[in-house]
């Protein structure tokens, strides 16, 4: 059933897409007046298989690998293009559905069709299978990645099963002081929201908030716990200490400003900018904090991006 | 321009994420406070930095930087090497130091301006 939606969309495409939208418009061309021997260097240079000749910005014909063959099977003279090109085209009007231009590769054996500006009537570009091929991958990528913004809100879990309240919990407690096993709760973090299907723009969010939460655990907290919880609408990462506690919360939220000491700084560490992450990673950052008892960090971060 | 080239042109020793040199490399950031990394650096960016401790793996799994570069020819600890081995982290290191790689990498056309 799937296969033949596929097919479906395809087909749709091969209308809504133009031939504009497909064909390649930097063109390389040659003059009427360009010389037989000088078609292979330009046909391999440009790593083309035919080139149109024009004269004033009209397309006159187009000259191919196979105009070049017939013209040395022959062992003719060496004669202008103009001479030798194909004249008997069949072109393609930019407006027109990329349907038109699958008929005519199917209808005929050229490997290129020159695209045809409309009003101008003159040379737009060229198409070629691989064109269409190319042109119809990306678009059906945009159609893609759009859908998966769509069913990656990790919510359908939550659609799905039936009760009248529930949650997914992940717990971890983390170590004191080793600064060498920081961000391994935020990487199990990222995995799990992954199975989940959560969009890879939330998972990262959630997991710069909690890697540095556990960081500031490690370093300042003497450890603790990282409490994350989903339900259909967000996800809420608590984070617990029983450390020494934050004296003025208005002042450890300012940028830059930091306790750390010396040994954590050398490691790239206690640059103050870890609850600033937080904050910029969140829709809300609450802090509740007792001297000598420990502190509480309330994170949330949605499940859609507003 | 792709990270490979960049190892080449640089005679940087890979030691991990050999797999991962086909990225593209537009921008870059240097920095060795991992905060300042997790503000400012961007996907794809390349990392110039003198840490080799394991939490740069982490920094960079979770930025999605194309690479780290060790300056100075530094070397990334074992347990950093385990842990860019099971990211597929590019870790590599330069005899230069940073001044002379960021010179260069800017030479090379990667800039450390967003957008």
């Amino acid at each position: 059933m799937k296969r033949l939606r596929q097919l479906h969309k395809v087909q749709e495409l091969f209308y809504e897409l133009k031939i504009r939208d497909a064909a390649v418009k930097e063109v390389s061309t040659v003059s009427p007046l360009t010389m037989m021997t000088q078609v292979r260097q330009i046909l391999r240079s440009q790593k083309i298989t035919a080139a149109p000749v024009i004269e004033n910005g009209t397309l006159l014909g187009i000259v191919s690998v196979e105009d070049y063959i017939n013209w040395l099977l022959e062992g003719a003279d060496d004669c202008p293009v103009s001479e030798r090109m194909s004249r008997d085209l069949v072109t393609m009007y930019d407006d027109e559905p990329m349907v038109f231009a699958i008929q005519n590769f199917e209808k005929y054996r050229y490997y290129e069709f020159p695209v045809i500006n409309r009003q101008s009537g003159k040379l737009e570009g060229i198409i070629t299978k691989f064109d269409v091929l190319v042109a119809l991958l990306k678009a059906l990528d945009i159609d893609y990645s759009k859908m998966e913004i769509g069913t990656y809100a990790g919510t359908h879990f939550f659609n799905d099963v039936t009760a009248d309240q529930s949650r997914l919990e992940f717990v971890y407690s983390v170590p004191d002081g080793d600064i060498g096993a920081g961000g391994e709760v935020a990487s199990k973090l990222k995995k799990n929201l992954g199975y989940l299907g959560i969009h890879p723009n939330i998972i990262r969010r959630v997991a710069i908030a909690t890697y540095e939460a556990e960081m500031n655990l490690i370093i300042y907290g003497g450890g603790g716990t990282i409490r994350t919880t989903l339900d259909g609408n967000q996800i809420r990462i608590e984070v617990i200490d029983e450390g020494p506690g934050i004296e003025d919360i208005d002042t450890v939220l300012k940028p830059g400003y930091s306790t750390a000491p010396a040994w954590v700084r050398e490691l790239g560490f206690g640059a103050g900018m870890g609850l600033t992450n937080i904050q910029d990673s969140a829709q809300n950052l609450d802090i509740t904090s007792a001297v000598g008892k420990g502190t509480k960090l309330d994170i949330i971060v949605p499940l859609e991006e507003s | 321009m792709k990270l490979e080239d960049i190892v080449r042109k640089l005679d940087l020793e890979v030691t991990s994420g050999e797999k991962k040199l086909d990225r593209e490399v537009t921008r870059g950031y240097a920095s060795d406070l991992m905060s300042d990394v997790i503000a400012n650096a961007g996907k794809n960016d390349i990392w110039v930095t003198l840490q080799t401790h394991p939490n740069i793996v982490a920094v960079a799994s979770m930025k999605e930087l194309a690479g780290i570069v060790l300056i100075n020819g530094r070397r990334p600890e074992q347990e950093t090497l385990n842990r860019a081995v099971q990211e597929g982290i590019p870790i590599l290191v330069s005899s230069l130091p940073s001044f002379e790689v960021v010179g260069r990498l800017y030479s090379f056309g990667i800039t450390g301006m967003k957008g």
